[in-house]
């Protein structure tokens, strides 16, 4: 009983965490420019998906992974500037459909580039499992927990600690108020892309040994990310995280006592029931329309 | 005379092109897609009602349209139930189901609204796709032969009328709506909701009906394509279906029922017209998409027609 409750919760950890680094994508994407990026999970697909290319052409995996990553980083730096600064006085609707655009353009190469294979890489430490209390547990998921953990850590301390993290921030805040103080919101922008493409390329290629990835497999992952940003309150990357982890948690939990089939669904649930009660998310602060 | 003319303008020129496209469908593929492009401008059409004139989007239209289509196909293949009845059954079940859920989320703003529909379209998909002794699960369905009196629809020149009948009603609805009261509450909801509320608009219900009224809209044209398909699955109402019901939408342009129609027709044709560079297809339509929003972000009709009015006023 408790063996397969640890069991869930491990499961529903491994896929958090995933779902957070996407949430805290999106999170820092619509901060610097309130844009929601549909394309995010497509960033966690190029991460993973050209990190099994670089690896089969003979690049060790530490090599290839760096250069996948930096290759999604471009990805999202192109994606900022042909697409999403140009339509900068676009409304909502306007910068959903350029995003979701986007994410089936970016679909489209890779179904073009790498075909529409379902891929996958070895794990980084090997397939024997480990025991905790009776449950087992894949290294690959402490990776995944590992390396998830450590991102956001790192992202935190970027955010309160550098001069750069600051200014976004700060951009956050009032994007005007800080132009006038000398932050170029241009950059923070593209940064902020960037940044985002980063946290979905290494969540992808830690996950890719578990999920495996293919040209269509960022749809889901994308939304569930969006879910979990929702869910903590946009532009909020605490609530982000725990969007993340509630979620990942919440399905495995619904998978393995009430029904596999459901388990989705009920995520879009608890989602739909948290926005009802609180239209701004957990920790969303309360929107006041402006006159 | 001339009042009525002017006021039915747009309705008119639609019912002369669709009475003189035939001269132009060469065989039975042709009219199957000028079919689903009709049915789809009839979804587009209300959803711009939602989208165009009451500022509210939805991600999860293609679920109301799914449910039509499954009402339809239910009732009439295993409850034997006559077509018009099952349709008029499914529009609304729709409807109610439609309103119960739009109450609580029309609240909801922006991206909260986007999540909150995406979620609707997400749970009734899954549960389509799940419970299969009733739907047939991802193998899908079928609906019984359109018939009416006596007559049944079976070739594709008479489902050609009926689609383009089906079209004429909507957008004739769509259009009486927005000269109405309720038209001009909407766009001050749209301009600035506050406002609207200070000056005694009820804006919830307002956005509620309009909810209402789209998904019905959306769950008629479902029951007509399930009666028109060979099948019908799940694949229908996923969420990658509502988003190009909005990109139809938006394409054409905002607030702008022939736009609706331009945008449903235009986004219908692409893909077959596609067809020959397969691979390419998906990049070229997410290119077309940002394209579009980028260097037009009201849309192809409101666009050219700013253009025309400039050139006539200088």
């Amino acid at each position: 009983m408790i063996e397969s409750m640890i069991q869930y919760m491990l499961a529903g950890l491994t896929s958090g965490a995933i779902y957070a680094l996407v949430g805290l994508g999106f999170s820092i994407i619509y901060n610097a420019s309130h844009v929601i990026n549909f394309a995010q999970g497509e960033f966690i697909v190029i991460g993973g998906i050209s990190t099994v290319a670089l690896l089969a052409a003979g690049v060790p995996l530490p090599l290839a992974i760096v250069l996948a990553t930096l290759v999604t980083m471009l990805v999202g730096l192109a994606l900022a500037k042909f697409a999403i600064q140009p339509a900068r006085d676009a409304d909502v609707v306007a910068l959903i459909i350029i995003t979701i655009g986007a994410s089936i353009f970016l679909r489209g190469v890779v179904q073009l580039v790498f075909g529409k294979d379902i891929h996958s890489l070895p794990a980084f430490s090997g397939e024997t499992p480990l025991n905790l209390m009776g449950a087992t547990l894949m290294p690959q998921s402490l990776w995944v927990m590992g390396v998830s953990s450590a991102l956001i850590v790192v992202i935190a301390w970027f955010f309160n600690a550098t001069l750069a993290g600051k200014a976004m921030l700060a951009t956050a805040y009032n994007a005007l108020a800080a132009r006038l103080m000398g932050v170029n919101t241009k950059w923070v922008l593209l940064s902020s892309f960037a940044l985002s493409a980063l946290l979905g390329a290494v969540g992808g290629i830690v996950v890719t040994p578990i999920t495996f990835v293919s040209y269509e497999s960022g749809i889901m992952l994308g939304l569930k990310g969006f879910s979990a940003a929702v869910l903590g309150g946009l532009g909020n990357g605490i609530g982000a995280v725990a969007g993340g982890l509630i979620l990942g948690i919440v399905e495995a939990l619904s998978a393995g006592y009430l029904s596999s089939a459901y388990k989705d669904a009920i995520a879009f649930i608890i989602i739909l029931v948290v926005l009802v009660l609180r239209p701004n998310g957990l920790f969303g602060k309360k929107g006041i329309d402006r006159v | 005379m001339n009042a009525i003319l002017q006021r039915h303008r747009g309705l008119i020129i639609l019912a002369a092109l669709i009475a003189l496209l035939p001269l132009a469908l060469r065989n039975d593929y042709h009219y199957d897609v000028a079919i689903n492009a009709g049915l789809n401008a009839i979804v587009v059409v209300g959803l711009n009602l939602l989208i165009g004139y009451a500022g509210q989007i939805s991600l999860g239209h293609a679920a109301f349209f799914g449910l039509g289509a499954y009402a339809s196909a239910i009732l009439t293949s295993t409850y034997g139930w006559p077509v018009l009845g099952a349709m008029a059954m499914g529009t609304v079940i729709v409807g109610i189901l439609a309103y119960v859920i739009a109450r609580p989320i029309l609240r909801l703003k922006g991206h909260y609204l986007a999540m909150a529909t995406l979620g609707i379209g997400v749970i009734i998909s899954i549960v389509l796709n799940t419970e299969a002794q009733v739907t047939g699960g991802p193998d899908g369905m079928s609906a019984a032969p359109f018939t009416i009196l006596g007559y049944t629809f079976a070739s594709e020149q008479s489902w050609y009328w009926l689609v383009g009948g089906s079209l004429l009603l909507a957008v004739w609805l769509a259009s009486n709506l927005i000269d109405s009261p309720i038209g001009r509450a909407l766009r001050a909801l749209h301009g600035a909701e506050v406002g609207a509320r200070v000056v005694g608009i009820d804006t919830t219900s307002y956005k509620v009906l309009i909810f209402v009224v789209s998904a019905m809209f959306a769950s008629f044209a479902g029951s007509l394509f399930a009666h028109h398909t060979p099948t019908v699955t799940p694949s229908i109402l996923g969420f990658t279906k509502s988003v190009e019901f909005v990109v139809m939408a938006v394409f054409g342009g905002m607030a702008s029922t022939m736009g609706s129609v331009l945008g449903a027709v235009i986004m219908t044709l692409l893909p077959n017209a596609l067809a020959a560079f397969e691979d390419f297809e998906p990049i070229i339509l997410g290119g077309i998409m940002m394209g579009t929003m980028i260097f037009m972000p009201k849309g192809l009709v409101p666009t050219i027609a700013k253009k025309l009015r400039r050139k006539e006023a200088p």
